[in-house]
């Protein structure tokens, strides 16, 4: 038995992880609406008095502000709460890892998976994520490199706008049909 | 739909990211083991339910995740102010004439 499993185990390996969204895409006049690919991800907690630490660990600076975040080398830390924030590396760099450097009491739980990224792009990116999200998403009130925990119709998302026409938008998994789909309907209304 | 003030966020976000906690600032009993079944009835069931001014637990779920106290007018439902959790009743209200 042992030598089967042994013979069988290589063949599970070669399994890919298929993404909730692979192969969708949504175009409407100046917006398109695409799945991001997979990053690493951390929820992670700490105190005000962790923050330089983790700083440290992870190469960036944790943001203090509400609504704000902080990128560098392909890491992007969200403000989400006065001691919360999201973590991600599109580069799929070893975050936890890096925040196991910090000596400073913190939690950090990696999420790499229970969340989807969307794109949504284009110069009416605003206007179709407005569709289902009841927050003023205008430059003046949510500029670039905002990043906020929110509401997309009846699904909780995380937005983040890393470019005047561009927004991230961060739902679990198990919404993501629930969310694309949504931001598909939204992108064949939408108008610059 | 209301704008509701988040301290935590320092400003007006949309109702549909928070959620109503009840009452605030109803002391648990530090020996709660030996409360009264009156005074245990009046700590856990009975509310004030006033009409006008009321002092509630908000948490702002869908954005920053915080609960905090607001002072809201029940007849009108007009948020009068919001204040972190924690801190004491507001002895003044902007507003209010008492
Ligand atoms: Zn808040």
């Amino acid at each position: 038995m042992a030598k089967v499993a042994a013979k069988t185990a290589p063949a599970s390996l070669s399994v890919g992880r298929r993404s909730a969204l692979a192969g969708r895409e949504a175009l409407g006049a100046g917006v398109k609406v695409e799945p991001l690919g997979p990053a690493e991800r951390v929820s992670l907690r700490a105190p005000a008095e962790s923050a330089a630490s983790l700083s440290r660990a992870l190469g960036v600076t944790l943001p203090e502000k509400p609504k704000t975040s902080a990128a560098k080398g392909g890491r992007v830390v969200l403000w989400l709460g006065p001691d919360e924030w999201l973590v991600l590396d599109e580069e799929g760099k070893d975050l936890l890892g890096d925040c196991a450097k910090a000596k400073q009491l913190h939690s950090a739980v990696g999420i790499s998976h229970r969340n989807m990224a969307i794109s949504v792009s284009g110069p009416a990116a605003e206007a179709c994520v407005s569709a289902g999200c009841p927050q003023d998403l205008s430059l003046a009130a949510f500029p670039v490199g905002a990043s906020t925990r929110t509401v997309l119709g009846k699904a909780e998302i995380i937005l983040y706008r890393p470019a005047a026409d561009a927004f991230r938008v961060e739902c679990w998994r198990s919404f993501s049909d629930y969310v694309f789909t949504f931001l598909s309907e939204a992108a064949r209304d939408a108008a610059a | 739909m209301l704008l509701i003030h988040c301290p935590y966020c320092e400003e007006e976000r949309p109702e549909l990211e928070f959620r109503n906690a009840g009452e605030a600032h109803v002391v648990r009993s530090a020996n709660m083991a030996g409360e009264s079944d009156e005074d245990f009835e009046k700590f856990f069931f009975i509310r004030s339910n006033p009409k006008g001014i009321i002092y509630e637990r908000w948490r702002h779920i869908h954005g920053c995740a915080r609960f905090f106290n607001a002072v809201r007018d029940t007849v009108t439902d007009k948020f009068v102010m919001t204040y972190k959790a924690g801190e004491p009743k507001p002895k003044k209200l902007p507003g209010v004439a008492k």
